[in-house]
């Protein structure tokens, strides 16, 4: 029987991205509650396995074995959908992403765009779980969540679009190879296209921590407000699917944040490029996420549309037109 | 923001702040009636907690009501105890020597920076910032290390006696003592760089809350509330008690009348009290820390008497009418927190429910001590 | 225009400093202690329940059966009884029952007694499943620990 090699590059890329995303989702987790523990001196998890590397195992069957309770009178198709419409979209946003020159699922020409497509339908599975749930306080968070993501769509598109336009393409694979050989071809640091390029990064990573709904913008779960968040009704792996659709949404950003600004798989001395750079430096990303999610407390869901719409749209667009007036003329 | 629609009649709904609840500190329930975001009125409904201190106060004797005020406002126990010694040593007449007025004065102070340190924790708590939290217990421990090798107690102290304390102190606290003060004097311009001076913090905080000096004065809020709001009213400075009128000390007072401006109050308020127990311990005489002459059953003169001290969260009264006999006839808590809780209805008014809650936090409650 | 600039520049170096604040605390060594792993020594006045105290010389307790820390006791929370027995002066405890369940910790009791017969125990591992468990004979809690 003949079996064509691409089929079998394709499923074991499949299988590879399933089970780096899954991993990723769980020990997250873990390294979430280790790094805030020691940020507040304590050590976190240590008692199941050694540093508490267990955990997560067992919290995932712990979620497991609990009863997966759907209430009478939810709308049973949209409460079932809608944690797979949060999981797949970023699992999906994987094929795309290139780990190293050598290692990617599908070189799509359009990558960028297609990643930022999937992005948005995660909105979507949210609104729809809290529409399914049929409760009052579910549907007026999962609203401010929608409108707090497209407000924050905007600058991080914004600063994408002016990337696209150094780069002239939007292929992934392509974008980094424009960026090799040492850190200071990388596009943070790329001001002959334009003088604001580290604050255009600083401008893309605080839209990925609002697309994520995580910390000081996660209005959506927050714990001492009184909505108690989007997924009230969800328990047991429901949540859990949730839970790691958003961990393997950080783990997107900060992927797409590496490869659009730091070199993705280079060197930072251009030596040994390779696919270890692009996760040490997707996993500081990932530091940095959570880091920031126990320094500081959150903004007021005003507060959080007034830096996008009177902050963080101004300032990408001048670096829009900053960048544009540079290409022009040098 | 949009502004009411008043033409059309107020789609209304009712929320619950329930009893349990994180952001309320301990078992309060707020009533509140929102259109849509906005609160139109807030209610609070109390009594979760109510333990009857007064009436137990009734039918325990003079000293066997002591471990009583440490349990209603547990944060600063000492404070409470103080209160309701110094009344009923007014009512029998019984002289405190000197180096117990001391001791007493430290270990309050003590009590009081403790108190300041977790409120400031819980408050970041609930705006969303979990690691300030964690620090101040690890500088909480220190107090509460100190304070357990003179009393015995971590939390309900119950120190205090007729006539003095109830143990001494050694060089091993006086030096824990200077060696803390110096350590948070240290870690204060952390706190103020990592939570008062961060962004985030100060668009959440700046003009939230406005708590007016008339609103102040109609309620009857004191404490770290009124001081938020302009009025310069401590009762260590104007109805003194004990050694303050001996200690050097500001009282700090901010205009803004927002929830920053109580933050800070309370912030400097902490750097005070240690300015004192510095004080204190360069002038702690020698002596006895017990009166002699104390009698063991305790049978004031027929009366009524009052004394206030200012505890972290104002100015707590107690108020004993003593007929002769060895309980007490009628025995009145005037508790600060109760005072500044009934403005949170009229405060609230027209308010998003996040800044209302900010507002709750900054104005300190310990409802145990609502409750009584 | 220039107001927004400095807000926009002087609440990012805020954000910044706070970030260098909690990393710094990253790398310093936890302050927590791992009990049960490992326990903290207790201080000498710390307030455990009361118990008898051993006299040196006769090697029973010291006390007279007053009545004092009873009477004192804001929660009734003690029983003392005794019985007078031949040719020893003044009652002999028989038993002396302490309901931990109702305690405040208060110490009205051991500041009341003359004789110095009670203080504060160091027990704080007190976890137990049954009421009874709580209602201490600290007679015989003596007569055990000898």
């Amino acid at each position: 029987m003949y079996v064509d090699p691409e089929i079998i590059r394709l499923l074991a890329f499949l299988i590879g991205v399933i089970a780096f995303a899954a991993l990723n989702a769980a020990y997250l987790v873990w390294l979430e509650r280790k790094e805030a523990a020691h940020i507040q001196r304590r050590i976190g998890p240590k008692e199941v396995g050694p540093f508490g590397l267990f955990q997560p195992l067992v919290d995932g069957i712990k979620l497991m074995t609990k009863q997966l309770i759907v209430p009478a009178g939810v709308d049973p198709v949209l409460f079932k959908i809608a944690p797979i419409l949060v999981m797949v979209p970023a699992i999906m946003s994987f094929v795309t992403i290139p780990f190293s020159d050598t290692l990617v699922a599908r070189n799509l020409d359009i990558g960028l765009l297609a990643i930022f497509a999937f992005a948005s339908v995660n909105v979507l599975g949210l609104l729809l779980g809290a529409w399914g749930s049929r409760n009052k306080y579910a549907v007026i968070s999962a609203a401010r969540v929608v409108s707090q993501n497209v407000a924050y769509e905007i600058p991080m598109l914004v600063t994408v679009v002016t990337l696209v336009m150094i780069s002239g393409t939007m292929n992934l694979s392509k974008i980094v190879g424009l960026q090799m050989g040492g850190f200071w071809h990388w596009n943070i640091f790329n001001f002959s296209a334009s003088p604001l390029m580290p604050v255009a990064f600083l401008i893309f990573f605080v839209c990925m921590l609002a697309e994520t709904n995580r910390a000081p913008f996660d209005m959506a779960e927050a714990e001492s407000e009184l909505i108690a968040g989007a997924f009230t009704e969800y328990s047991g792996m429901g949540f859990g699917v949730f839970f790691m659709g958003e961990y393997a949404n950080i783990v997107i950003g900060a992927s797409v944040a590496t490869i659009l600004f730091l070199g993705g798989w280079d060197c930072p001395f251009g030596l040994f490029p390779g696919v270890h750079w692009f996760l040490i430096k997707m996993y500081f990303l990932i530091f940095t996420v959570i880091w920031i999610r126990w320094t500081y407390p959150r903004t007021t869901f005003y507060g959080l549309l007034n830096l996008s719409w009177k902050i963080l749209i101004p300032i990408s667009f001048v670096n829009l037109i900053l960048t544009s007036a540079m290409l022009k003329v040098f | 923001m949009s502004a009411f629609a008043e033409s059309e009649a107020k789609e209304t709904f009712v929320l619950n702040l329930g009893p349990q609840h994180p952001a309320t500190h301990g078992v309060l329930r707020v009533k509140l009636t929102m259109d849509g975001e906005y609160i139109v009125e807030a209610e609070p409904v109390l009594g979760y907690i109510h333990r009857m201190h007064e009436k137990m106060g009734e039918n325990r004797t003079w000293a066997q009501f002591l471990p009583n005020t440490g349990r209603m406002d547990y944060l600063h126990a000492l404070a409470f105890n103080h209160g309701y010694v110094s009344v009923v040593e007014r009512a029998a007449g019984i002289e405190v020597p000197e180096r117990a007025e001391y001791l007493r004065v430290i270990t309050s102070e003590l009590n009081r920076v403790s108190s300041h340190l977790l409120w400031f924790g819980a408050f970041i708590l609930d705006l969303g910032g979990f690691s300030p939290l964690l620090y101040v217990f690890d500088d909480r421990e220190h107090i509460l290390d100190l304070l357990e090798s003179v009393t015995g107690s971590r939390l309900t102290y119950c120190y205090f006696r007729f006539g003095g304390v109830y143990n001494d102190i050694d060089g091993d606290f006086v030096a824990g003592a200077r060696a803390f003060i110096k350590r948070l004097r240290g870690r204060m311009p952390m706190y103020h760089n990592l939570v008062t001076k961060n962004i985030i913090l100060m668009k959440r905080l700046q003009e939230v809350g406005p708590i007016s000096a008339e609103m102040c004065r109609k309620y009857g809020a004191t404490g770290p509330v009124c001081r938020g709001s302009g009025i310069n009213f401590d009762v260590r400075k104007h109805e003194p008690y004990s050694i303050y009128p001996e200690m050097d000390f500001d009282v700090p007072v901010y205009e803004q009348c927002d929830s920053m401006a109580r933050y800070m109050v309370r912030m400097d308020e902490i750097e005070q009290s240690l300015r004192i127990v510095e004080q204190a311990l360069d002038k702690m005489p020698e002596g006895p820390v017990m009166a002699e002459k104390v009698p063991k059953v305790l049978k004031p003169t027929k009366g009524d008497y009052y004394h206030a001290v200012e505890t972290a969260r104002g100015s707590f009264g107690v108020r004993v009418v003593s007929d002769g006999s060895n309980t007490p006839y009628r025995l009145k808590l005037r508790s600060p927190t109760y005072s500044n809780l009934s403005l949170y209805g009229e405060a609230c008014r027209g308010m998003l429910l996040p800044d209302a809650l900010a507002l709750m936090g900054s104005l300190d409650l310990v409802i145990p001590e609502i409750d009584r | 225009m220039i107001d927004y600039l400095r807000e926009i520049i002087s609440g990012t170096w805020s954000l910044f400093v706070g970030l260098g604040i909690t990393i710094k605390y990253f790398f310093q060594p936890v302050v927590t202690v791992q009990y049960p792993h490992e326990t903290l020594p207790m201080t000498p006045r710390f307030r455990g329940h009361i118990e008898l105290v051993k006299d040196a010389e006769t090697g029973e307790t010291r006390c007279i059966v007053c009545g004092m820390c009873q009477k004192a006791c804001p929660s009734n929370c003690i029983t003392v009884n005794g019985e007078k027995r031949e040719g020893v002066k003044g009652k002999v405890l028989t038993e002396y029952i302490l309901d931990f369940t109702k305690c405040s910790l208060c110490g009205l009791c051991v500041e009341s007694c003359t004789p110095s017969a009670i203080t504060f125990s160091k027990d704080y591992n007190l976890a137990g499943v049954k009421k009874e468990a709580y209602i201490f004979d600290l007679k015989k809690r003596l007569e055990a620990k000898n």
